[in-house]
């Protein structure tokens, strides 16, 4: 157990991040920050719409799309990647259509079928051409966010930005959030009420398949540094989170970024003092963030809940006692 | 592995170069290849736990490796296909109740958050100890499964946002616990990262032993709660009304659920695991009606399933069993889907289609039958034109459809197409159809009290579909009567039987006009 957990060096996890080796950690925490808050903006979104598995379902089956960009094109280009995996977005979600249109089976059980058998189809082919694919089925699942800033720089003009994938993934930070701020109107209402989306003339087809695109985007980009599973919680956590502490779609959103980054930085020092996966501690601080969002809560905590039921009605067990 | 994978390159480029001198291998090669046999008869010969070991040594010749397969000498063999089989039969079964129950992908929760179990049982003496992974394991699921229900009932996130929420946070905590484990001395070739896509290769004897005794006990509960779990999978309010402990059903069925998980992740992966709950019983699902028989399907389709990835991933070096066992059962899925005889994609588009196409011929049998009506039976042959004109289309698809019904030898033509004539049982078809409609669109009127003129649209439709019982039950209704609500004649059985061939005496015409 002690060769499990390493001795906690106060300068190594600490300090050292932030001085000698800010060159790494740095991009690494920027980069971290970018997925969760990218991620995250959209999750709302998709928690709101109860499409929190159609995320799952994309982020698992973009991943035959990617390798077969690679095979085609033979490099780790961003226009191929984006290609293949936006296919097997649409893939996806026009397979699960049609499972559930026509037959008997469930959506759920549609969801679950299609994107194991895209996934299963990838891991097959990665091993299949472990030697021409630049992945490995490790990094599939859990991503090599720490070796974000060994990637090639990226030049704009002779201005160096910094590593190409930490640019992109800025990019597309940006471009959600534009999109987000552009459209918060029609995403706002047509989230709530579709019904009063469509009595606006918003139309709710267009709204749904945008926010679809947009959803492969970001996950194909995220998907490099976090890998197939922990996007999943990049896009769920941060929105469950903020909607433990507030009610307002403007809060949420931001308390969506504070999320996001808090993640970011404690997950780096978790990784650093434990030695474990980058991606994996930051996802694992993400969900203690919503555990503590859940249990002290000010609105809606198990903690107040559990004071109040006390207060209410003394007698009975705080098990029993409804909710109010 | 990259050694190998360098001399099984040459070798190939030397076999295609010097295909009329096969003798002229070179000799190492052929030790290689003893070599390699005598390494795998060892490897399968030692203790299980190096059987891992297999799947990368495997020699690379696809027949080889198949025969080597098929004639089970190797005991890894033997415990990778049977520990293979059993984990489907045991997920076929438990995925039926997942997927009438509609709840896949609580199925992908659980497989999830099992991997810190799986880590944490490693942990608990530092080897792939069965027992020890399996508790751990079972518990990691059963904590996953109260977290969703519990963020369900105390938050108002929604049953989805919980389930990715758990399965997304578990895995994480274990990739994180994995990522330690392989940090450590010994941690590296333990084989644990081999739980996350599988490697049936890596099933050991206790392994098989484990998964045999879970399968037992899933069977028993099964067959002694049979109906307890039908009920509660169906209609849950009256399994309650009726006294059946459904929250105490379920939770079993999430025990067994995990249970099942748990003996699945050596072989399928983590990652996976959810689909050979799903897919099989999905597959089942669009072949019968029936819970018995769904069960059996699921659980022989899993076994399938099962089979088809030990031996795939057996084919060839460093590749994951997981991936190709869901792969397998997809495709059962997929051949269900299309071909399956009552809801199967193919058959249906089929017998739609000939439904249509027969539709239409009645319908041309029908218009042929009134054009004559027209002209009250004078003479026979009945020309493109006027058919067009009673049909409102064009020559050109009049004609189309007369040929149409020249294939099913319902017309004669003359006149190089440009006249039809009805052959006997043409005109029996005709007159069939156009009995139903005039009886229905009576019946409508006499019985139900819809006005005359309201009941054609109906009649069009149920003409096509009514059987002869029905069609003699409505005549005995209709106390036989003969003309419909818009004054025209109903033809009678006499009247189809006086136009076929066999029955034809001589003098007798066509129609009622010239009725005796």
């Amino acid at each position: 157990m002690n060769e499990l957990i390493p001795h906690f060096d106060f300068y190594r996890v600490l300090v050292s991040p932030w001085t000698t080796e800010f060159a790494t950690f740095g991009w690494v925490v920027l980069m971290g920050f970018l997925v969760a808050t990218a991620c995250g903006l959209i999750g709302n979104y998709l928690i709101l719409r109860r499409m929190a598995l159609v995320g799952d379902a994309i982020s698992h089956s973009i991943l035959p799309g990617l390798v077969i960009g690679f095979l085609l094109v033979k490099s780790r280009g961003t226009a191929p990647m984006f290609l293949g995996a936006l296919a097997a977005g649409i893939v996806t979600t026009v397979v699960i259509e049609v499972i559930h249109k026509k037959s008997r089976v469930k959506q759920d059980a549609a969801i679950g079928i299609t994107f194991t058998s895209l996934f299963a189809i990838g891991v097959i082919l990665i091993s299949l051409y472990a030697s021409k694919v630049d992945l490995d089925q490790e990094c599939v699942l859990y991503g090599e966010i720490g070796n974000v800033w060994m990637d090639t720089p990226f030049q704009l003009g002779s201005v160096v930005l910094g590593p190409t994938s930490v640019v992109r993934m800025g990019a597309v930070t940006l471009l959600t959030l534009g999109l987000i701020v552009l459209f918060y109107k029609e995403l706002l209402v047509s989230s709530f009420d579709a019904g009063l989306a469509t009595s606006l003339g918003i139309n709710a087809t267009v709204v749904h398949y945008g926010l679809m695109a947009l959803l492969s985007v970001v996950v194909v980009s995220a998907f490099e540094s976090v890998g197939a599973i922990l996007v999943i919680a990049m896009l769920i956590l941060p929105g469950a989170t903020a909607s433990l502490l507030s009610q307002r779609l403007p809060t949420i959103l931001a308390l969506t970024v504070l999320h996001g980054g808090l993640s970011s930085l404690l997950g780096i020092h978790l990784a650093l003092w434990l030695n474990c996966s980058i991606a994996g501690a930051m996802v694992v601080m993400g969900a203690f963030l919503f555990c503590l969002a859940w249990i002290f809560s000010p609105t809606q905590g198990l903690l107040r809940r559990w004071i109040r039921s006390r207060l209410e009605n003394p007698i009975t067990p705080p098990t029993e006692a409804k909710q109010a | 592995m990259n050694r190998q994978r360098n001399s099984r390159g040459d070798v190939g480029g030397e076999k295609r170069k010097a295909r009329p001198g096969i003798r002229r291998l070179p000799a190492g090669f052929s030790c290689f290849k003893v070599g390699i046999w005598a390494l795998v008869v060892c490897a399968g010969f030692a203790v299980p736990a190096q059987a891992a070991k297999i799947g990368d040594l495997a020699q690379t010749n696809l027949f080889e490796q198949a025969i080597r397969f098929f004639t089970f000498q190797d005991p890894a063999v033997r415990y990778a296909l049977l520990g293979s089989m059993l984990l489907g039969v045991t997920c076929g079964l438990l995925g039926t109740f997942i997927v009438v129950r509609k709840m896949a992908l609580v199925g992908d929760a659980l497989s999830h958050a099992v991997l810190p179990g799986v880590a944490i049982g490693f942990l608990w003496n530092m080897t792939k100890d069965p027992v020890a992974i399996f508790i751990g394991a079972t518990i990691a699921g059963l904590i996953g499964a109260a977290a969703v229900t519990l963020i369900k009932q105390t938050t108002k996130l929604k049953e989805d946002s919980a389930l990715g929420l758990v399965l997304a946070s578990f895995f994480a905590v274990g990739i994180c616990l994995l990522t330690m484990i392989q940090r450590l001395p010994n941690g590296n070739k333990s084989g644990i990262d081999k739980f996350l896509f599988g490697q049936a290769a890596a099933i050991s004897a206790a392994d098989v032993r484990l998964m045999a005794m879970v399968t037992g006990l899933v069977l028993v509960v099964l067959v002694v709660f049979y109906k307890e779990f039908l009920v509660t999978s169906f209609d849950v309010t009256f399994a309650r009304a009726a006294g059946f402990p459904a929250q105490v059903i379920h939770y079993v069925l999430m025990l067994l659920l995990a249970f099942a998980v748990v003996i699945a992740l050596q072989a399928v992966g983590v990652v996976l695991v959810s689909a050979m709950l799903i897919t099989p019983a999905a597959a089942a699902y669009l072949l019968t009606d029936r819970m018995s028989r769904m069960l059996w399907l699921s659980a022989l389709f899993g076994m399938l399933a099962g089979a088809l990835g030990a031996f795939s991933s057996f084919l060839g070096p460093n590749l994951p069993t997981g991936p190709f066992m869901v792969l397998g059962a997809s495709t059962v899925f997929v051949l269900a889907f299309l071909f399956g005889p009552k809801h199967g994609v193919v058959l249906r588009w089929w017998r739609q289609r000939s439904r249509a196409l027969r539709t239409q011929r009645e319908n041309t049998l029908k218009s042929i039958y009134h054009v004559l009506e027209g002209r009250e039976f004078e003479g026979e042959g009945v020309s493109l034109l006027e058919l067009s004109e009673r049909r409102r289309e064009t020559i050109e698809e009049a004609k189309a459809q007369v040929q149409e019904l020249r294939r099913h030898g319902l017309v004669t033509l003359q006149e190089e197409g440009h006249l039809a004539f009805l052959t006997p049982s043409g005109w029996q078809q005709a007159c069939a159809i156009v009995r139903n409609h005039r009886l229905w669109e009576l019946y409508l009127t006499n019985a139900a009290q819809i006005a005359a003129d309201h009941v054609h649209d109906d009649a069009e439709k149920i003409e096509h579909v009514l059987g002869e019982d029905v069609v003699r039950e409505l005549e005995r209704r209709l106390e036989y009567a003969t003309t419909d609500p818009h004054g025209r004649p109903i033809p009678s059985l006499g009247d189809m039987r006086r136009g076929s061939g066999e029955t034809a005496r001589p003098g007798d015409m066509l129609g009622y006009r010239k009725r005796p």
